[in-house]
């Protein structure tokens, strides 16, 4: 099924109708500016080179949506030093290993004499702890999609020497910050993966509240084609709707049952994202029923109340859209993939180490 | 990190699913996702099936565009 699919959604012949039809209706337009809010939508974007295809007054940013970029100094920290604790393993995923806090990244604290392991999913950190005495904390970061297999393996009593640092955020909140902020974002692609998650409705009143259209895209270059497509036509309609292009994996309620977890594991909590600040409400913590569980309650993990951003690194503004990483004076220049300064160059699905990878011209 | 991967599949063991990713077989776990069979797409994100792909969704969506002129 994927394979027909595939030939689809990257119809070259399609893409170029609807590129066409952007243009005619672009013409009449101002500036505007589209904002996705995840890491895999600026991949698609880059690598089919879609911006190279829109008018020049038809400018796609990223926006908060990659989970590593956003995750705070302060977090990384607090979880570092927990690495350094005797008796503790820290487990994380992959992505966010190199990340730097304000002094050390994990992978420097592993370094240091630190158990840090990489894992690929929760249930891996809870099969660590099965076999040992010792602490398992299990670094649970990401967005409304990673969420609820937190959610179902904290319900599932997992052995008592297990707990996770938790640190979910939630993307709707973050796009509402953005708006109230005043940040000029023209309509919005919705991020996929965590709609299949929370459906459509978060979305729907902002786009009513804010007056700006939206789009639940896919990941193939069609998808995110036909999402621009749709809220350019919406800008010259003046209309505000919440357009899901995703239904074959969005449905309008969402995931029932992970939504039905996340109710049951966790309650809203204020949370820091990284160059942006403290958002309200736009995180999960752990209901006080389950802190046993809770890393934060079981170390009395001290977390500073402030962000940190390494010096002349822009991952602050490119994260709100108002830069593209070419922007920063520091990218490619002294910040690469493999010395990294910001988070947007570390994470795969940073900004910055996207753009970096397609800049790189392979002859 | 936001990264989900279309998975089919294979065989069900009770909430563990053997999963197809481009002819690539991993265990992944379907307690997520309600009412799967073999044979079904879903997504895969970070070894959890988080949703089911509706063939009928997608075939929908390409008849409309495939009329665009
Ligand atoms: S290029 Fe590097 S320093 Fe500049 S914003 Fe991106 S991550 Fe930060």
């Amino acid at each position: 099924m994927e394979g027909d699919f595939l030939r689809f959604f990257r119809n070259k012949e399609i893409v170029e109708k609807i590129v066409k039809k952007i243009e005619e209706k672009a013409k009449h337009l101002e500036i505007i500016k589209i904002m996705h809010v995840c890491g895999t939508h600026e991949w698609t974007i880059a690598h089919f080179g879609i911006r190279s295809l829109l008018p020049d007054n038809i400018k796609v940013v990223a926006g908060p949506g990659c989970p590593v970029c956003v995750t705070p100094a302060n977090e990384i920290d607090a979880i570092a030093n927990l690495s350094l604790e005797k008796d503790v393993i820290v487990t994380t995923f992959g992505d966010v290993f190199r990340v730097p806090g304000s002094k050390t990244s994990l992978i420097e604290a592993k370094a240091m004499g630190g158990d840090v392991r990489i894992v690929y999913s929760i249930s891996e950190s809870i099969e660590i702890a099965k076999k040992t005495n010792r602490k398992v904390v299990h670094f649970s970061i990401g967005f409304e999609t990673t969420a609820p297999t937190t959610a179902l393996e904290i319900l599932r009593n997992p052995p008592e020497n297990f707990s996770a640092f938790v640190t979910h955020k939630l993307i709707p909140p973050a796009m509402e910050f953005l708006l109230k902020q005043g940040c000029k974002i023209d309509g919005f692609i919705c991020p996929g993966h965590v709609s299949t998650i929370i459906g459509a409705r978060p979305y729907r009143s902002l786009a009513e509240a804010y007056r700006k259209p939206m789009v639940i895209a896919g990941f193939e270059p069609l998808d995110v084609i036909i999402g621009i497509f749709n809220i350019i036509t919406q800008i010259e309609e003046g209309t505000y709707y919440v357009y899901n292009e995703y239904s074959r994996a969005v449905k309008e309620e969402g995931n029932i049952e992970a939504l039905r977890l996340l109710n049951e594991a966790f309650e809203y909590s204020d949370s820091w994202w990284r160059g942006i600040g403290l958002i309200e409400r736009s995180g999960l913590k752990l209901k006080s029923k389950y802190e046993k569980y809770d890393a934060l309650k079981k170390f009395n993990m001290e977390l500073a109340k402030e962000d940190y951003m390494p010096e002349g690194c822009k991952c602050g503004e490119v994260l709100k859209g108002e830069i593209m990483p070419e922007e920063c004076p520091l990218f490619k220049k002294v910040c690469t993939p493999t010395h990294p300064i910001g988070p947007c160059m570390v994470s795969i699905e940073g900004a910055c180490a996207i753009a970096y990878k397609h800049s790189i011209k392979v002859f | 990190m936001c990264l989900a991967i279309p998975a089919r599949i294979v065989k069900i063991i009770g909430e563990r699913a053997e999963v197809d990713i481009g002819g690539i077989i991993k265990e992944a776990s379907i307690a997520l996702v309600k009412e799967v069979k073999e044979g079904d797409y879903v997504l895969i994100h970070t070894g959890y099936a988080i949703a089911k792909i509706s063939k009928e969704e997608a075939e929908e969506l390409l008849e409309i565009w495939k009329g665009i002129s």
